[in-house]
């Protein structure tokens, strides 16, 4: 019996950590002084979730207490209890007792019995202790919030609308009921509260609440617009190119929310503050359309649902029934598939590529008739196999959403401590990244946005004395590049101080000097034991962390920048291959041995002449297009024998890496090929000048170059001159 | 190690089974706990800036797996490859390793009281390496401690960081 059960059990652990997430991001957003009466439900049917599994599943602690948790959040939905922000720390933290218990199930260790007898005497004493009050849930002015709350509440706003598109999205999307969703959200503006009760009621606010508008559209929608146009703004702010009919829907929210309008006035001094933010100017620009376009056309199906909403009158009281739309809805979009059954296709997959170029090389030996009707069988396939490849990776990529989502939390939490006023700004979480990739970034950016808030935003009073707002602003940003992912952490905070890092890395007996320019200096910081903190907090400044940061990125071959201005700000941005497995390549040999050179490396390559290559000092220089470049001959590099040892009988191949550009000597080109790069560090370890290694179509291996790795590695006196 | 474990509650006492291999005229022998697979020399492809035991890297059913020479690392006999030359795969920590010998000879048992103690100095052999010396059949087998060996920074076949991150 018990054996049938545990079966489920892996499912009940990942169905818990998502409710979990979900409650976390939806108290998250919960707006204290007039809490959505859906979210509260939401909440509820998330925590009850877990209450049923755990009780069939026999974990009592969890589900002890998850029962004293829906009591509370029962009383809240019942407007028996007023939800304040000292409440929804309250369950925030006893969600993280209940992730601690879920991972104590998991693992099979120790349950946290302590802390959750705490948390559910905590919370008995929230449900007993606060006087209940039927009606003042619409009406709700929270007096007891302090200020300090009152800024968390302004932050939470901010996210809450982000996460409110979010899920409309998807409540609307697969559910064609959703619009009664959709009610009760509009209903956070206080003085329509009570108009909640009426659909028709909003016609009649109209003029009174949005002067601005004509009044045409119902107010429904102008809310809508207004919520969505905040976001909109977000773009606009950063990309001057926005259309302006976002413009006008931004105005429209100003006027009709204040809240909001406080956000936007942070948002527009931020491009006269900080010159950081025009360099996130110039990368967003890119794909401005892209951005702002998702956003827009959110806009539009929430303006169809709140039109119907104004034309059928519902009464809201419907919209508080509680229902399972959400989570069906969810079911029925995507199947839940076992990462690792995932990566075995990725790699059958792998194999397939290598047995189609195979065939493809057998092909090329095949004369006559028979050989054409081959060739054609075999591009065929190739195109096939291609996009099963293209399909297959595509499983695996999944948008940085979930990775952002746990950041506003953090600098909740984070600000908190330090007394800090922070706003974190999320910027293009629909970028989809290999899930490998995700894994491995988390910690890297924990990091990075931690450091942004304790070393990077000052204090407020600070801030203030030197002009700023007195709220600091982290932003994190993704977007595609080309062949890369970037990631940004952007913080109008002090900067990097450069005469400290010199300093500390003098001290530290690093060979430095004055004139460095900054770009180098900055990366005296991923140095280990590299910290100018100037005390130690346990947030950070122990120096354990940028070091592993940076190593952590190039792990995952990938690469980190630096931008800081002093008393501006600083900018990390993290760049990032798409996906790790595949790469297309030049197939060039030296000696007998083959390598696989990426072709997002190579400039051209030809063969050179004697005219083009000039002597310095021992070694060749190649002169091409009026420019020196470094010429590595790779079988010096590789110690391959049996090469061709004069240039003027090999290849030059033109690389150019993300900062040099150089010249590498092979013997022959011997073709163009898609390979999947398998890991040397799996069973081996890293090696300079090779990102990987890959099996060729007749088993052997060759190893594939990293360009990154030469330009860095190869010394050779004349070289170093000429790359610097 | 369970399965060492599980081997040890199976033959009931503390015998461990080793497989034997021949460095030049020298008999050793590593835990067959490790052993993941014994197969045919075959052409490697070489890795660069790698000391010379370190012949390059095959490919093992889509695994890029290193070949290290003991007979080189060992300075015993003479590091020549032909049809006979014999690669053990060995699984370590995770890892998959080949190492070339001359040839492999039996299976053996034996209790830890056999296994004696080397003599403690005049031996250069590396003692963190070396388990313990044993008489089979009158040769002397040297019992390797593989695991450390080849985890060894020595041997440079895993970076440091990552040695530290498995224990």
């Amino acid at each position: 019996m018990s054996i049938d059960i545990e079966q489920f059990h892996s499912v009940f652990f990942d169905e818990s950590d998502e409710h979990l997430d979900d409650m976390e991001q939806l108290l998250m957003s919960l707006d204290v002084e007039s809490p959505d009466p859906e979210e509260l439900n939401s909440i509820f049917r998330a925590a009850h979730s877990i209450k049923g599994g755990s009780g069939i599943f026999g974990f009592d602690a969890l589900m002890n207490l998850t029962h004293v948790m829906e009591n509370l959040l029962d009383k809240a939905r019942n407007n028996e209890l007023n939800v304040t922000a000292d409440i929804v720390n309250v369950l925030l933290e006893t969600l993280d007792v209940l992730k601690d218990t879920l991972n104590a199930y998991r693992d099979e260790t120790e349950i946290p019995q302590e802390s959750i007898d705490e948390r559910i005497n905590i919370l008995n004493g929230v449900i007993n202790g606060q006087p209940t009050d039927a009606d003042s849930i619409g009406n709700n002015e929270a007096p007891e919030v302090s200020a300090s709350a009152q800024s968390e509440s302004e932050q939470d706003d901010s996210f809450g609308f982000f996460d409110n598109e979010i899920t409309q999205a998807n409540d609307n999307s697969d559910d064609g009921f959703g619009f009664f969703d959709d009610e009760p959200v509009s209903g956070q503006l206080d003085e329509n509260k009570q108009d909640n009760d009426d659909g028709f009621g909003f016609f009649d606010d109209v003029p009174e609440t949005a002067d601005q508008n004509c009044g045409e559209k119902p107010l429904l929608s102008q809310q809508n617009d207004g919520g969505f146009g905040f976001f909109d703004e977000e773009e606009t702010s950063n990309n001057s190119t926005a259309s302006h009919a976002v413009k006008s829907e931004a105005a429209n929210a100003e006027s009709t929310k204040k809240e909001e309008s406080q956000g936007f006035g942070f948002f527009e001094d931020v491009p006269s503050a900080s010159n950081i933010n025009t360099a996130l100017n110039k990368s967003s620009d890119s794909n401005a359309e892209n951005v702002s376009g998702r956003p827009n056309s959110t806009t539009a199906t929430n303006d169809g649902q709140a039109t119907k909403n104004g034309a059928v009158p519902t009464p809201a009281k419907q919209a508080a029934k509680p229902s399972a739309k959400k989570s069906t809805a969810r079911e029925s979009a995507s199947i839940r598939v076992d990462t690792t059954k995932i990566d075995a296709m990725v790699n059958l997959v792998g194999e397939l590529v290598i047995t189609q170029s195979m065939l493809s090389m057998i092909g090329q030996d095949v004369e006559g008739q028979v050989g054409e009707r081959l060739q054609l069988a075999i591009d065929e396939l190739q195109r096939n196999t291609r996009e099963i490849q293209e399909s297959v990776m595509s499983m695996r990529m999944l948008p940085l959403t979930a990775t952002f989502n746990r950041f506003p939390r953090l600098v909740r939490d984070l600000a908190g401590k330090l007394g800090k006023q922070v706003e974190l700004v999320l910027q293009g979480g629909s970028t989809e990244i290999d899930k490998s990739l995700i894994e491995k970034i988390v910690d890297p950016l924990t990091h990075l946005v931690r450091n942004s808030i304790d070393h990077g935003i000052e204090m407020p009073e600070r801030r203030a004395a030197s002009g700023k707002p007195e709220k600091g602003t982290v932003i994190l940003s993704a977007e595609q590049k080309g062949g890369s992912i970037i990631i940004s952490i952007i913080d109008d905070g002090g900067g990097l101080h450069r005469d400290k890092i010199l300093a500390k890395a003098r001290s530290n007996g690093l060979a430095v000097s004055d004139d460095m320019p900054d770009s180098e200096v900055w990366q005296l910081i991923f140095q280990p034991g590299f910290s100018t903190a100037e005390a130690i907090t346990d947030v950070s400044g122990r120096g354990v962390g940028m070091d592993v940061v940076r190593r952590n990125i190039e792990s995952i071959g990938g690469r980190i920048d630096i931008e800081s201005s002093a008393g501006e700000g600083s900018a990390f941005f993290i760049h990032l291959p798409l996906t790790l497995a595949i790469v297309d390549g030049m197939c060039v040999s030296v000696g007998k041995q083959i390598f696989v050179i990426p072709l997002l490396n190579i400039i051209e390559s030809f063969q050179p002449t004697k005219q083009q290559l000039k002597t310095l000092g021992n070694d060749t220089v190649l002169y091409i297009r009026d420019q020196y470049w470094p010429l590595v001959p790779l079988y010096d590099f590789m110690e391959v024998e049996g090469a061709a040892l004069s240039p003027t009988e090999g290849i030059v191949v033109l690389l150019e890496s993300s900062k040099k550009r150089f010249g590498i000597l092979v013997d022959a080109l011997v073709g163009q090929q898609q390979v999947v790069i398998k890991s040397l560090e799996e069973h081996y370890r890293k090696v300079a000048g090779i990102a990987g290694a890959t099996i060729m179509g007749d088993g052997k291996v060759a190893l594939i170059i990293d360009a990154d790795s030469i330009a860095t590695t190869y010394t050779s006196s004349q070289i170093e001159e000429l790359l610097s | 190690m369970s399965e060492t474990a599980l081997h040890q509650a199976v033959t009931g006492g503390q015998d461990k089974e080793y497989l034997s291999f021949v460095l030049g005229d020298e008999h050793y022998a590593l835990d067959i706990t490790t052993v993941k697979e014994i197969r045919g020399y075959e052409q490697v492809t070489k890795i660069a800036n790698a000391p010379a035991f370190i012949k390059g890297v095959i490919n093992l059913r889509g695994d890029i797996v290193p070949i290290v020479d003991l007979r080189i690392k060992f300075n015993v006999g003479e590091a020549t490859y032909n049809d006979f030359t014999i690669v053990i795969m060995l699984n370590i920590q995770e890892r998959i390793v080949g190492i070339v010998v001359d040839g492999v000879s039996d299976v053996i048992r034996l209790s830890e009281e056999q296994v004696l103690p080397p003599p403690e100095f005049g031996v250069a052999f590396d003692s963190r390496y070396l388990h313990g010396l044993a008489d089979v059949d009158e040769n002397m087998v040297i019992l390797v401690n593989i695991e450390s060996l080849i985890t060894s920074e020595e041997l440079g076949l895993v970076a440091p960081e990552s040695v530290k991150d498995d224990a």
